[in-house]
């Protein structure tokens, strides 16, 4: 079989396409860069999913945003409802690669791409998103948690397109931040990441979910730190030993970019800087977004 | 086997045959012949290949080609009429932006990209906004002044 490429205009064409074994390429930032980088040649069979404009929405209403899976980063990040209420998504898509990664790249890509570094899995789990899965038999609905099943790995069929994260709105007095290590400032890929969703009444911690990135084999939560800042009133010590659970339950990697040993101290250092601004966005106080920079203390 | 495809490139309708798997970048550079964009990395790291599609930047090295159909298409050779430069190609070159001039057609995407996107960049705004483009001559700084200074031009002309 010859290479092709179908440009499907309908979510039909391009359920079609994927029965008969093509894989679908959104903006390609992973899929094209992996060939380019001979990381993965290219299917033969592509089916292009661009031009879906169903696939391509923000709906918003009063209990959830419905994030399209052709959103890119940038228009992610830049949303006042992502930037107000799901704030650390906003963080996470405003540090993906460079402006044309993030303006081409998209939120579907990045999950079904599944790498353990990917920005917007440890957000998405800690709002409890959950994504549509639709194929020529019919949908289904899974948890972020249920999606990501390794490194690379999915538990969607091959058939299967995703059509859309659903974020459900967290209660008032939510704050969050996913904070990253970085060496540098832009096109950046996760050594340690964390992200904080943690929910303040009356000074207590009512809530808290806390995820690991490119700390683990999939994005995960960890159990312990959350339970370490639940019904504490979000002191020093309780961030620390929080973010000490955080770092005991990283299974982290040795690689090109980090041991380690390395990763896992970081993991404390990053998973406090993630719980503190998080605590401080649910207290009004004002992070900038993206936090990673900030948090760093403005180092070029 | 190739496929005909048409390519709207700096304006003009271009009939082209490729490859279902080419590359934005080798069908401009190899069926079309505009060789302003160049290929440095070919993986998306040091944005040589910086076009423009619909006004936004994107690395055509890793971009399909025929993804780019039905858009708007610039290259460095669309920024001016031919033979005339821009205020940013001209204030690159006041500023000595410009040493071996390979990363330049990449870094005249971006920041006119920018520039079309904000009026009155920060330096730091500038800085990010050529993240994704890199150059191992000038050091960048004389880069980065050039788009200010670009910035500050138009800003001036615009004064009744
Ligand atoms: C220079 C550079 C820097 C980067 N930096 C970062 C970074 O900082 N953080 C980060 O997380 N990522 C980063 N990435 C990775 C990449 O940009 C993101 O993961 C992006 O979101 C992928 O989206 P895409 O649309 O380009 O995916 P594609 O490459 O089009 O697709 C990726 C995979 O998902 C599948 N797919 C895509 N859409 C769907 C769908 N709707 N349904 C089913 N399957 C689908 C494809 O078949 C493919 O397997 C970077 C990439 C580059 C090139
Ligand atoms: S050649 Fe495209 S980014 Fe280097
Ligand atoms: S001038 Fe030589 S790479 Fe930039």
């Amino acid at each position: 079989m010859s290479a092709s490429l179908a440009t499907a205009s309908t979510v039909e064409q391009a359920l079609a396409q994927l029965a008969a074994g093509a894989r679908p390429v959104a903006g390609g930032t992973d899929l094209v860069v992996g060939a380019r980088q001979g990381k993965a040649p290219l299917p033969e069979r592509l089916v292009a999913i661009h031009r879906l404009a169903e696939l391509s929405e923000i709906r918003e209403s009063s209990t959830e945003v419905a994030l399209g899976a052709l959103v890119s980063h940038r228009r992610c990040s830049e949303s006042g409802t992502v930037r107000d209420r799901l704030t650390a998504l906003a963080d996470a898509c405003a540090i993906v690669g460079s402006i044309a990664t993030r303006t081409t790249g998209t939120l579907g890509g990045n999950l079904m791409n599944a790498s353990p570094a990917m920005e917007t899995g440890g957000p998405l789990l800690c709002f409890g998103a959950s994504v549509t899965l639709r194929s020529a038999a019919g949908s289904r609905s899974l948890g972020i948690d249920e999606l990501l099943a390794g490194p690379g790995r999915t538990t969607a069929a091959s058939d299967e397109l995703l059509e859309a994260v659903s974020v459900p709105l967290p209660p008032a007095g939510t704050g969050s931040c996913y904070a990253r290590l970085e060496y540098r400032r832009q096109m950046e890929i996760a050594i340690a990441g964390a992200t904080a969703v943690v929910t303040l009444a009356n000074g207590e911690v009512t809530d808290a979910r806390i995820a690991m990135t490119a700390l683990s084999p999939a994005i995960g939560r960890a159990g312990e730190a959350e339970a370490a800042l639940i019904g504490s009133g979000g002191e020093p010590d309780a961030i620390r030993r929080a973010a000490q659970a955080l770092a005991a339950a990283a299974s982290p990697i040795s690689d090109v970019r980090a041991s380690a040993s390395y990763r896992r101290a970081m993991a404390v250092v990053i998973g406090r800087r993630a719980i503190e601004a998080a605590l401080a966005r649910a207290r009004g106080e004002w992070v900038p977004v993206p936090a990673s920079t900030a948090l760093h203390g403005g180092v070029r | 086997m190739k496929v005909e495809a048409i390519l709207r490139i700096n304006g003009v309708a271009v009939p082209v045959e490729i490859e279902p798997h080419w590359s934005l970048l080798r069908a401009v550079r190899d069926a079309v012949g505009l060789t302003g964009a160049k290929e440095g990395c070919d993986d998306s790291e040091c944005g040589a290949c910086m076009m423009l599609l619909d006004g936004e930047p994107v690395n055509s090295c890793s971009y399909l080609a025929l993804q780019a159909q039905d858009r708007e298409i610039t290259t460095v050779e669309g920024l001016a009429a031919p033979g005339e430069l821009s205020d940013l190609q001209s204030s690159f070159l006041e500023h000595g932006a410009v040493q071996c001039g390979f990363c330049t057609p990449g870094m005249l995407i971006s920041a006119t990209a920018l520039l079309r996107r904000t009026q009155d960049p920060s330096e730091e705004e500038v800085r990010i906004a050529l993240a994704g483009n890199l150059c191992r001559c000038t050091g960048y700084g004389a880069i980065v002044d050039a788009v200010l200074a670009t910035a500050a031009g138009r800003a001036a002309d615009s004064v009744p």
